[in-house]
């Protein structure tokens, strides 16, 4: 099992960080990776259970079930059902927590799956580094900060 | 139940934070709320399980149970047992997790408890502030200056054998001794160890010391209360030795020269040490080197606090505390010299007759009557003109007091604890004037320095004022040193001797 962190702060409060993510269909809106989503089967994009299907800016295409979502703990778990990175069992958690001294947010976001061993490090690298950090430096530039 | 949450982003490592927090048995190390902190008997301060009594600097005790401790989450859980505060049911959580966006560090704490009904709002407010932010901001000042300290210059503990890679100058550095400083904390913390004291730069001399002047500024130094020292790093600031070598363009001294110096910055507790010339005074003949350690901090301080601060006027009625200390010593032999009436406020008779030898006309001791009121009493209803305190927090109300009309309160030292908060507005019952110098800020040109120096040497020489040593200890002792200075077993100066070379 590999693990990826990454965590940054966000110069604007949880709650408003939480209003732009916590839409499961929403990544085009703010991730600079993301092209095109849309939700399976015309569900909500907030009905746990849900499956967004979407398109890489690179054309690759990725299908990710939504597994925990909680607007109490600001955070969202979902896992890769088809993707061709070549990961397996992928589970990820993208989760707010407030700074209270400030108007600041602690964002998280981390990832387990199981790959091939000579393929691990690249992965890690591109997903901490592309996918994670990049959404955060993207979240950073919306919020000034 | 109440519940806090506080949270806050540190600019330092998780694990420079972690090694902070996950001591147990720190928070008197650090936290502005705790006075000090001891274990129950037998348990390590990692020891799920462990005790730790507090005594707040307000008086109350609290004792408090590590429940968990977690290296692998940094993360660590505790319960109050007892305490004078009423939480009940307390647990709390301290969890650190890395930013690594920038390498910095998030750090929430968090608890939950009872309080008696109609308390909640007030309690939950002191431990959101008064332990959880108060806490953020003594941990931020400590791991922040940590990290600046990473690149601050000598003195470098010695490397095991084999220099690094890029020392140029290893024919020439000295290996001396001096006593570091690992961490801020008590006088278990000052050990000798191997230094290497490199050769001087331009404008700077290397010095062998002969004599090492111990000051209370030392003890703040060495416990974190004043941010001169960064841990790990050399106490002192004040010493006497002899001019070994020197770099170019140091035209005023030579080789083999005696000079004393008492500034910043710290690093005075050493056999050796290189430094700016600038700060260096020659000393006369007549002055020795153990009488330069032992008198020059404190009467440049008598100095400025004389001359400069208050220009003490003859016949004007002087009140000085601690005539019997290091400075109030001075500061009664020169005042007294200089045609002011002394009056001394000290706490027992022996120290009342230390202070009549040096110059005190009278001398209070507490008493039925208030200090003001003695005061008052010994200068028929006038009061005093200028009023030297380093009492601080225990005087500093008296002094205001005290004082005659347009008189002048120089407080120049808190060695019962920190005056607070005060409303200016006081002042005018008397037309006050205060001053809180900083010997810093008299002394921080060569021309200050030769100019307040020049005055002292000469009233040296003339034995106006005169040094008197009490106690010496080996460089290697300077622990003990401080514990004396810190139980107030010390008369008169203290000095050290680093050890002859072999």
């Amino acid at each position: 099992m590999t693990e990826v962190y990454a965590s940054s702060v966000i110069a604007a409060p949880a709650g408003e960080v939480w209003a732009r993510i916590r839409d499961f269909n929403g990544l085009p809106d703010w991730h600079p990776l993301i092209a095109e989503s849309r939700i399976e089967s015309g569900a909500p994009a907030d009905q746990v259970g849900c499956v967004r299907a979407f398109r890489l800016q690179d054309g690759g295409f990725i299908r990710e079930k939504l597994l925990a979502l909680s607007d109490y703990d600001f955070s969202c778990t979902y896992a890769i059902l088809e993707s061709p990175m070549g990961v397996e069992n992928y589970v990820a958690t993208l989760k707010l927590t407030p700074v209270t001294d400030g108007e600041r947010t602690f964002a998280e976001w981390s990832a387990e799956f199981d790959c091939a061993p000579e393929a691990e490090a690249e992965l890690t690298a591109s997903i901490g580094g592309n996918v994670f950090q990049g959404g955060f430096d993207a979240l950073k530039r919306l919020f000034g900060g | 139940m109440v519940e806090v949450r506080r949270s806050t982003v540190l600019d330092a490592p998780i694990t420079a934070v972690w090694e902070v927090l996950r001591d147990f048995n720190g928070h008197d190390r650090w936290h502005p709320a705790v006075a000090s902190s001891l274990l129950d008997g037998g348990k390590r301060t990692d020891q799920v399980g462990a005790v730790r009594n507090f005594r707040l600097t307000g008086g109350e005790r609290i004792r408090e149970q590590l429940l968990s401790l977690s290296d692998r989450d940094h993360r660590l859980r505790y319960t109050i047992v007892e305490s004078d505060v009423p939480l009940q049911d307390y647990v709390a959580e301290v969890a650190l997790k890395p930013v690594t966006d920038g390498d910095r560090t998030f750090w929430s704490w968090t608890s939950r408890f009872r309080t008696p009904a109609g308390r909640e709002r007030e309690l939950q407010q002191l431990v959101a502030e008064g332990v959880y932010e108060a806490g953020f901001a003594a941990v931020r000042a400590l791991v922040e200056r940590r990290r600046s300290a990473q690149t601050a210059p000598a003195p470098v503990p010695k490397e095991p054998r084999s220099a690094p890679a890029g020392t140029t100058l290893e024919g020439d550095v000295i290996e001396g001794e001096a006593i570091v400083v690992a961490r801020h904390g008590g006088p278990e913390e000052l050990r000798l160890a191997p230094v290497q004291v490199p050769p001087p730069g331009p404008g700077e001399v290397r010095l062998r010391h002969t004599a090492i002047g111990v000051n209370y500024i030392d003890v703040y130094c060495r416990s974190g209360y004043f941010e001169l020292l960064q841990p790990p790093g050399v106490p002192g600031m004040e010493a006497a030795g002899e001019v070994i070598d020197l770099g170019p363009g140091v035209p005023h001294l030579h080789k083999g020269q005696r000079v004393a110096y008492a500034c910043a910055p710290v690093g005075a507790y050493a056999t050796h040490r290189t430094m700016k010339a600038d700060l260096l005074v020659p000393l006369p003949e007549s002055v020795s080197d153990e009488t330069a350690a032992a008198v020059l901090l404190k009467g440049m301080t008598a100095e400025f606090l004389l001359h400069r601060v208050h220009k003490l006027q003859a016949g004007e009625t002087v009140l000085i505390f601690a005539p019997a200390g290091g400075v109030g010593r001075l500061l009664c032999q020169w005042a007294r010299h200089l045609g002011a009436r002394v009056i001394g406020a000290t706490t027992s008779e022996e120290k009342a007759a230390a202070a009549r030898a040096a110059g005190a006309e009278e001398v209070i001791l507490p008493g039925e009557r208030s200090l003001e009121a003695q005061v008052m009493a010994l200068t028929d209803g006038h009061g005093a003109d200028v009023i030297y305190d380093a009492v601080g927090r225990d005087s500093f109300a008296h002094s205001l007091r005290a004082l005659a009309k347009c008189g002048h309160l120089v407080s120049y030292g808190q060695a019962s604890g920190d005056i607070g908060a005060w409303d200016i507005g006081s002042l005018a019952s008397n037309s006050a004037t205060l001053s809180r110098p900083n010997f810093g800020h008299y002394t921080d040109t060569p021309e200050k320095v030769r100019a307040i120096t020049a005055r002292l040497f000469e009233a040296l020489e003339q034995e106006i004022i005169t040094a008197e040593i009490g106690q010496r200890y080996p460089l290697a002792a300077a622990a003990e040193a401080h514990r004396a200075l810190e139980g107030r077993r010390t008369r008169a100066a203290t000095i050290l001797l680093p050890q002859e070379e072999t």
